[in-house]
């Protein structure tokens, strides 16, 4: 923090993403803040799927509690016409939205959430202290997104791979979610 | 912990991702300006808080964010069936039903 800090010059503006290289590592699990990334949320009618999924380049999901994942894009299932977007590499989300002419409401919240990830052999355990859905294999299957709680807020899950999670917060939340998760991943080491 | 059937996410979920809203199949007035003093009262502030079944509407906030129906036993408090908004009232629930 203090270094960034330093680096800072009147002149030019610093980016300095909340929780930024917050890490914390318990003997199973690994609990890491991810850098920035693009993401919108979209909301769309059944019949404007097909051109946007044509335009962002990945097919939009249709079933509850899936999502999609094509080249650093992801597209997560949250409700029956309301999906939400995210580009890790930066890519404009709304940019390619826009070209689309069907009816769609897309909203760039970049900066509205801060992504953390829970990795290790007992990551669904340190989630599972404050998420109460089933986070077995069987129920919670790898790529299965949902918006759910962790504690007092609300979370977004994706199950990245089968000893990885996603998990997103909005920004102002990003403390207590790290402060429980890094409690959550030392309890659940022990 | 509850175990609510959400018909949009098509299974159950835990009720700390659910929210209470009120009686369901309440009409509202296409012309409220018109409604009498006593329509208006038994509209907006009369609900048939039954010993028993009971017509709710709740809404998956932490999930898929939708409204939808459920038919709940006020006795027992066990969730009889869930139904998408905009549905009719169901004319027959599963299940042995008093």
């Amino acid at each position: 923090m203090t270094k960034a800090a330093a680096k800072t010059s009147a002149s030019s503006a610093e980016r300095r993403p909340a929780q930024a290289g917050r890490s914390v590592s318990a003997k199973n699990v690994k609990v890491e803040v991810l850098p920035p990334a693009e993401r919108v949320s979209l909301r769309a009618p059944e019949a404007s799927i097909a051109a946007l999924s044509k335009a962002l380049g990945l097919t939009l999901p249709k079933s509850p509690k899936t999502s999609a994942s094509k080249a650093g894009r992801m597209a997560l299932w949250l409700g029956p016409d309301e999906w939400f977007l995210i580009d890790e590499a930066g890519k404009n989300l709304l940019a390619d939205c826009a070209k689309v002419s069907a009816l769609h409401s897309a909203v760039g919240i970049s900066h509205r959430n801060v992504a953390f990830e829970v990795t290790g052999p007992a990551a669904a355990a340190a989630i599972n202290a404050g998420c109460p859905q089933d986070l077995s294999l069987e129920a919670f299957p790898v790529g299965a997104a949902s918006r759910t709680v962790l504690g007092k807020c609300e979370i977004l899950l994706l199950r990245t791979a089968a000893n990885a999670f996603w998990v997103e917060c909005w920004r102002s939340f990003s403390d207590y979610v790290f402060t429980f998760l890094s409690e959550a991943a030392s309890d659940a080491a022990a | 912990m509850l175990l609510i059937r959400c018909p949009y996410c098509e299974e159950e979920r835990p009720e700390l991702e659910f929210r209470n809203a009120g009686e369901a199949h309440i009409a509202r007035s296409a012309n409220m300006a018109g409604e009498s003093d006593d329509d208006f009262e038994k509209f907006f502030f009369i609900r048939s808080n039954p010993k028993g079944i009971i017509y709710e509407r709740w809404r998956h906030i932490h999930g898929c964010a939708r409204f939808f129906n459920a038919v709940r036993d006020t006795v027992t408090d066990k969730f009889v069936m869930t139904y998408k908004a905009g549905e009719p009232k169901p004319s027959k629930l599963p299940g042995a039903v008093k």
